[in-house]
């Protein structure tokens, strides 16, 4: 794991290799997600989490909001690179799936007070920050 | 009395089995502001002749689960009955202060906000309850939007058949080409919640929807 950090008022990107998730359990995943960004740091996720976890992740965001003095909620976009392609990228994606997991994607999650969107498309993820 | 008990107890898992449901589940899922409630009362008022919830241009509008039971509809003579389910719409974040710009006061924004996040909870627990789901995206927003991608994604981890509609047709912005890029393995109708714009086509669409529910 590799993180840029100065001092409280920056911005601070912490990187996670999927490595770091890969043996927790739904919750622990979640838990350790709204933990980073609870520190008002913005995460970029080697790999994806599963559908049922971004759920997850939704409701406990939405529990949290209303609970945790001047959080608003997170933005989260991901990008893979079988999105989109014609059948023979799809199986190759497939395949690659099999072998490698979620890792083959990258995830941004972003507390919404310091993140205003998320732009996403099939090829780029845009990250728009809020001035302060 | 033990021959009776058991007679009604193979009948009731042969009809469970075999039998087709009486009422199809339709729920509304959708980001908020991309006109769930709009399509599920134009759909009440065709069939029903009333509305099933209120609309408004403030986001989160729908903050509980709306139903309407036994709504049918007729086409080529055939007959389709629903309990539609309208749910909050999905998002990642709420933030009281979007709300004070459509003119609400900040206790009346923030009971909203809390409303709101109560009503994405209950959303997301109502979907193993669905038999059937159509996901309404405004089509002239950016249909790659993650809150998009993850209703689409979970509806079908559960193998819950889906149709995607896209509303607002009638915006100028509105771009169909887009969202059926987005979402090339699912059928997507265009329609106008507001005008009425291509209803027969969703229609169809919808009957072919209820075939695939098992």
């Amino acid at each position: 794991m590799s993180s840029k950090k100065s001092d409280n008022k920056d911005l601070t990107i912490h990187f996670m290799p999927y490595s770091e998730i890969e043996k927790e359990n739904s919750s622990n995943r979640i838990k350790k997600i709204l933990g980073i960004i609870l520190q008002n740091k913005i995460i970029v996720l080697q790999g994806r989490l599963r559908y049922e976890e971004e759920t997850r992740l939704i409701e406990d965001t939405m529990a949290l909001i209303g609970n945790v003095p001047g959080f608003r909620g997170i933005e989260i976009a991901e990008i893979s690179s079988g999105e989109n392609g014609g059948l023979f990228d799809l199986m190759k994606h497939n395949i690659v799936k099999i072998l490698v997991g979620e890792r083959d994607a990258m995830t941004v999650i972003g507390p919404a007070n310091l993140v205003k969107e998320i732009k996403r498309n099939p090829k780029k993820i845009e990250l728009m920050l809020k001035r302060k | 009395m033990v021959i009776k008990i058991i007679r009604a107890f193979t009948k009731r898992i042969f009809n469970s089995i075999f039998s087709k449901k009486d009422q199809i589940k339709l729920g509304f899922y959708g980001p908020p502001n991309a006109g769930k409630t709009s399509l599920a009362n134009k759909i009440c008022q065709d069939w029903v002749g009333e509305d099933l919830g209120s609309v408004s241009k403030v986001p989160h509008e729908t903050r509980e689960i709306q139903f309407k039971e036994k709504v049918t509809i007729e086409k080529n003579g055939k007959k389709l009955e629903l309990k539609l389910i309208d749910t909050p719409g999905i998002a990642t974040k709420v933030d009281f202060e979007d709300f004070l710009k459509f003119g609400l006061k900040r206790k009346e924004a923030q009971a909203r906000a809390k409303e709101a996040t109560h009503g994405i909870i209950e959303s997301i627990k109502w979907l193993d309850d669905m038999d059937a789901v159509v996901v309404v995206l405004d089509s002239s927003l950016n249909p790659y939007s993650q809150v998009n991608v993850t209703i689409v994604g979970n509806l079908v981890a559960r193998k819950i058949p889906v149709l995607i509609v896209g509303n607002k047709i009638d915006l100028k912005k509105s771009d169909l080409k887009k969202l059926s890029e987005a979402f090339p393995e699912y059928a997507v109708v265009g329609i106008s919640a507001r005008t009425g714009d291509n209803m027969e086509e969703f229609y169809e669409a919808l009957f072919k929807l209820v075939k695939k529910v098992k």
